[in-house]
C-alpha cells in the first residue's frame, strides 16, 4: 500500500528530472545558440526626471584603496551636473556597486543592478577579471556598457559585445607608443621590462616588442597578489638595464622604486598610465616608507625624472583647463579627499557619458544612446582622438608623454601620438579638447 | 561485523532519528532529492532571475559543504584545502567548455567528477597516515599552493584573469518558459540533490558506520576489522569529488574562473560555515550554505542603510560570521541544526 502511493508520488517527479536530464544531456555545453540582438528600443531606468546609470567598483577590500577615488570622481561630476540641471531636464543617478574586485561578486552585484535596479546603462564598470564576467550577460540583456575601466583589448570586439565601448587606450597602443619613444630617445640603451603577469603585462609585451628587441635584456614579471619584487629588481640591475619600463599598478610601482632605491639602482622608468598616478604614488611611498631606514625621505625624490604615458588631463598641470576646472569642481562636489588622477580618470569618463547623453536627446531608450556612441565626434576632455563607431569601440587612440619632476610638476615631452593595436604605424595629431565652457554635457 | 558500537548512532552523526525500514536507504534519499528539487523549481517560479543566481549559489555551495561535512563530521579528518578542490572543479569545467564546447553538461560534469576524484585519491593516499592538526596542515598546503599554478601555466588556465566561458542557456522548447538563470538554477539543484543523495547514501550506509567507528577511536576501530587507512582516504576521496563539482556547477553558472575565487579563506569560509550550519548532519550544510551566501549580502545592505561607512561595510561580516562562531561554538557545539532541533524537540514535549 505504502509502496504504491510512494510511486505514484515519485512518478511525476522522476519525469521532471529525466526531462531535465535529457535536455541538458543532448547539445554541447560550450554550444551557445546565436539568437537575434536585444531589443533596444526600450528605456528601463529612465523617467521624466531621472535617468538610473550602474557601475561595479571596488569599494571595499585590497584593491578599493587605489580605485575608489574612480567613483568618486565621477559622482562629484553627476553631482555637478545635476546641480545644473541635468541632462534633458534629467538628473542622473548614479548607483555604485561594491565588488570588491572579485568576480563571483560582480556577477551577483551586475544581476542586482540590472534585474532590481533596473539600471538604463552600466558606466565603467572596473576590472578585467571582474568585468570580463560580465560583459556576455551585459550584451545579452541589451544593457549598453559604455567605458569599462580597464586598457583590456577585449572591450573592443563589435563582433561579439556590439554593446560594450572601450573607454581606456588599450595597454597595446600605449606601449607602442612608449617603445617608440625609447628607440628615439635612448638609442643603444639596454631595457627591462618589469610587468603585471596577466593581460595588462601581455599585452603591453606585444606593443613594446614592436619597438624594441636587441635592447631588451630581461623581462620580468610580477603576481599582484605577491608584495615582494626583490628578486625581479635585483634581476633588472643585475642585467644592467638602464631603462625600465613598467607595465604595473601603482602599488607594483612604488614597490619597485622603493627597492631600486635601497639596492642603488637607478635607470630611467617609463610607467604606463595605469601606475603613473603621482598623487597616488606619493601616498603609498610615503606608506611603504614608514618605520624602515628611508623613514622621512620625501617620496618626490624616488619619482623625479620618471617618464609617464598619459591620455588625460592631469592633476599635475593645474594650467591645463580641464584639470583646473576638475579641482575646482572636485573642490565643491568632492568628499575632501586629496586630489589625484584616479578621480580625473572618473570625471573624464562622467563627462565623457554626460555628453553623450546630452546628444542622444530627449527621447532617450537605449537604441538613442547607442546611436548618439557611434555618431559622437569626442572633443574632449580626453587630450588624445576618441574612437567609439565603425566597429572601432577603442575608446582613447593614442597617449602623450610627460616627465615628472620634484617638486610635483609635469612637463610634456611628447605632444599626442596616436595608433592601432596591431602593427599599423604610430602617428603625431593635432588635438585640441575643447574648453570646459565650450563642450555641453549638461543643461 | 561487530559494529554494534556504532550501530546505535550518536545525535552528532547525522541521519533521522527514526529508521524507516521500509525503502532501501538509495531509494529514500533519492526520493528526498525529488522533493527537494520540486521545492526548489517552486521556489524559482514565484522568484525572479537574481534570487535564481543566489539560488544557485547557495547549491553549489550546500554540495561543497556537505562533502566536507562528510569529511570532518563523518570521518574525523579536518581538511583546509577543500576550496582547492572546488577550483580544480571549476577550472576543469572550464578548460572543458572552452576546449570542447561540443561535450555536453552531463558529460562535463562526469569528467569534472572524475578529475576531482583522481585529485582527491592522489592527496588522500599521500595524507591518510596523517591526522589532526598535521592532516590539516597539509591540505593547508593544498589550499594556498594551488591558485598559483594559474600563474605558472598562464596560457592555459589564464593567470590572475582567469577563465571566462559561455555555457548553453535553456533548450530552445523551454525559451519564454524559463530564462537562462532559472534554468541553470534548475540544473545546478538537479546535480547537487543527486550528490547530496549519494552523500547521504554514503554517510548512512556501511562505509558511514566505519567512518565514524574510526572517528571515534581508531584503534578499537582496527580490532573490530575495519580497514582504517581505506576508510580515511574513501571518505577524503568522496569528499574531494562533491567540492569538484560543486566548483563545476560553480563555473556553469557564473561562467568565469579566477585564483582569487579560491583563495585560502574560501576553504576557512567553508570549515567555519559547517561549524555554524551543524558539524553533524547535511541538513547543517543547507544552513551554512544559506549562511554563505546570504550573509553578506544582508549585512552590507544593512550597513549602507544605516550608513555606517566603508570601513564597518569592509568588516563587519567578518566580524558577526566570527562572532556568531563563537557564540554557537560556546553555547551550542552543533550548530544551528543542533538548535533547531532543540526547538523540535521542545515542541514535541509541548504537544
Amino acid at each position: 500500500m505504502r509502496t504504491t502511493t510512494n510511486t505514484a508520488r515519485r512518478g511525476p517527479l522522476a519525469a521532471l528530472l529525466a526531462l531535465a536530464l535529457a535536455a541538458t544531456g543532448c547539445t554541447g555545453a560550450g554550444e551557445v545558440a546565436e539568437t537575434d540582438g536585444p531589443d533596444l528600443s526600450v528605456s528601463p531606468g529612465v523617467t521624466d526626471d531621472a535617468v538610473v546609470i550602474g557601475t561595479h567598483q571596488p569599494l571595499t577590500g585590497p584593491a578599493a584603496a587605489g580605485y575608489m577615488s574612480i567613483s568618486r570622481g565621477a559622482a562629484a561630476v553627476f553631482d555637478h551636473v545635476n546641480e545644473q540641471g541635468g541632462i534633458h531636464g534629467r538628473l542622473i543617478d548614479y548607483r555604485v556597486e561594491d565588488d570588491g574586485y572579485d568576480p563571483a561578486r560582480t556577477i551577483d552585484v551586475t544581476r542586482e543592478l540590472v534585474i532590481e535596479d533596473e539600471i538604463f546603462a552600466m558606466f565603467g564598470g572596473l576590472g578585467t577579471p571582474t568585468h570580463g564576467g560580465v560583459i556576455d550577460y551585459l550584451n545579452d540583456e541589451g544593457v549598453p556598457d559604455v567605458f569599462p575601466a580597464s586598457g583590456a583589448l577585449a572591450w573592443n570586439n563589435t563582433e561579439e559585445h556590439p554593446l560594450t565601448y572601450g573607454w581606456q587606450v588599450d595597454y597595446t597602443k600605449e606601449a607602442k607608443i612608449q617603445g617608440q619613444y625609447i628607440v628615439e630617445n635612448f638609442p643603444g640603451q639596454d631595457v627591462g621590462y618589469l610587468f603585471q603577469n596577466d593581460d595588462v603585462g601581455e599585452d603591453s609585451q606585444e606593443g613594446l616588442d614592436q619597438y624594441l628587441t636587441d635592447e631588451v635584456v630581461t623581462r620580468q614579471h610580477y603576481e599582484s597578489e605577491v608584495t615582494d619584487l626583490s628578486a625581479q629588481v635585483a634581476e633588472l640591475k643585475r642585467s644592467g638595464a638602464e631603462v625600465v619600463v613598467c607595465s604595473c599598478i601603482p602599488a607594483f610601482v612604488a614597490l619597485a622604486m622603493l627597492e631600486a632605491a635601497s639596492t642603488g639602482y637607478d635607470p630611467q622608468w617609463v610607467v604606463s598610465s595605469i601606475g603613473g598616478d603621482t598623487a597616488t604614488l606619493q601616498g603609498l611611498l610615503s606608506a611603504f616608507t614608514e618605520d624602515t631606514d628611508a623613514e622621512g625621505v620625501p617620496a618626490d625624490t624616488f619619482l623625479d625624472g620618471m617618464l609617464i604615458t598619459s591620455y588625460m588631463p592631469r592633476v599635475e598641470d593645474p594650467d591645463d583647463e580641464w584639470a583646473a576646472f576638475f579641482i575646482d569642481l572636485y573642490e565643491e562636489y568632492g568628499e575632501g579627499d586629496p586630489m589625484t588622477n584616479t578621480h580625473i580618470f572618473g570625471m573624464t569618463q562622467a563627462v565623457m557619458f554626460a555628453q553623450v547623453l546630452m546628444s542622444a536627446g530627449p527621447e532617450l531608450d537605449r537604441q538613442a544612446l547607442v546611436d548618439a556612441l557611434e555618431e559622437q565626434e569626442w572633443q574632449g576632455p580626453g587630450s588624445v582622438p576618441f574612437s567609439s563607431s565603425g566597429g572601432d569601440h577603442g575608446g582613447h587612440q593614442g597617449a602623450y608623454v610627460v616627465q615628472y619632476r620634484e617638486g610635483g610638476a609635469v612637463e610634456m615631452i611628447q605632444g599626442p601620438r596616436v595608433t592601432d593595436r596591431d602593427g599599423g604605424p604610430i602617428e603625431e595629431v593635432d588635438f585640441t579638447p575643447l574648453s570646459p565652457q565650450e563642450l555641453v554635457f549638461h543643461d | 561485523m561487530s559494529t554494534s558500537a556504532t550501530e546505535r548512532e550518536p545525535r552528532t552523526a547525522g541521519g533521522p532519528a527514526r529508521r524507516r525500514v521500509d525503502l532501501p536507504s538509495p531509494l529514500r534519499h533519492l526520493l528526498l532529492a525529488a522533493l527537494a528539487l520540486a521545492a526548489v523549481a517552486g521556489l524559482l517560479l514565484v522568484t525572479g532571475d537574481l534570487t535564481a543566481l543566489r539560488l544557485a549559489a547557495v547549491g553549489y555551495t550546500m554540495l561543497a559543504v556537505a562533502g566536507l561535512q562528510l569529511l570532518v563530521g563523518g570521518s574525523g579528518q579536518v581538511s583546509l584545502g577543500h576550496g582547492a578542490f572546488m577550483m580544480i572543479g571549476a577550472y576543469t569545467m572550464a578548460l572543458l567548455v572552452l576546449r570542447l564546447p561540443m561535450l555536453p553538461l552531463a558529460g562535463n560534469l562526469v569528467a569534472v567528477v572524475a578529475v576531482a576524484t583522481v585529485a582527491g585519491v592522489a592527496v588522500g593516499a599521500a595524507t591518510a597516515r596523517l591526522h589532526g592538526p598535521y592532516l590539516a596542515g597539509a591540505t593547508l598546503i593544498l589550499a594556498v599552493g594551488l591558485p598559483g599554478l594559474t600563474h605558472r601555466y598562464h596560457e592555459v588556465l589564464g593567470g590572475s584573469n582567469g577563465l571566462t566561458v559561455r555555457t548553453a542557456g535553456a533548450p530552445p522548447f523551454l525559451q519564454g518558459l524559463v530564462s537562462g538563470s532559472e534554468w541553470k538554477a534548475l540544473v545546478v539543484w538537479t546535480a547537487v540533490v543527486l550528490g547530496l543523495a549519494v552523500l547521504a547514501t554514503v554517510s548512512t550506509g556501511r562505509l558511514g558506520r566505519r567512518m565514524r567507528a574510526v572517528r571515534d577511536d581508531e584503534t578499537a576501530a582496527a580490532m573490530s576489522g575495519i580497514p582504517v587507512g581505506a576508510t580515511k582516504v574513501t571518505a577524503f576521496v568522496v569528499a574531494s569529488a562533491a567540492g569538484g563539482l560543486a566548483g563545476g556547477l560553480q563555473v556553469y553558472v557564473l561562467g568565469t574562473a579566477t585564483p582569487s575565487m579560491f583563495t585560502l579563506s574560501l576553504s576557512l569560509t567553508l570549515l567555519a560555515a559547517l561549524v555554524l550550519g551543524g558539524i553533524g548532519s547535511m541538513w547543517g550544510a543547507l544552513w551554512a550554505a544559506l549562511a554563505v551566501v546570504y550573509l553578506e549580502i544582508w549585512l552590507s545592505d544593512a550597513v549602507r542603510a544605516f550608513e555606517l561607512g566603508k570601513d564597518v561595510e569592509n568588516n563587519l561580516p567578518i566580524v558577526l560570521f566570527g562572532v556568531l562562531l563563537i557564540l554557537v561554538l560556546r553555547f551550542q557545539p552543533l550548530g544551528l541544526h543542533g538548535i533547531l532541533q532543540r526547538l523540535r524537540a521542545l515542541l514535541r514535549r509541548a504537544r
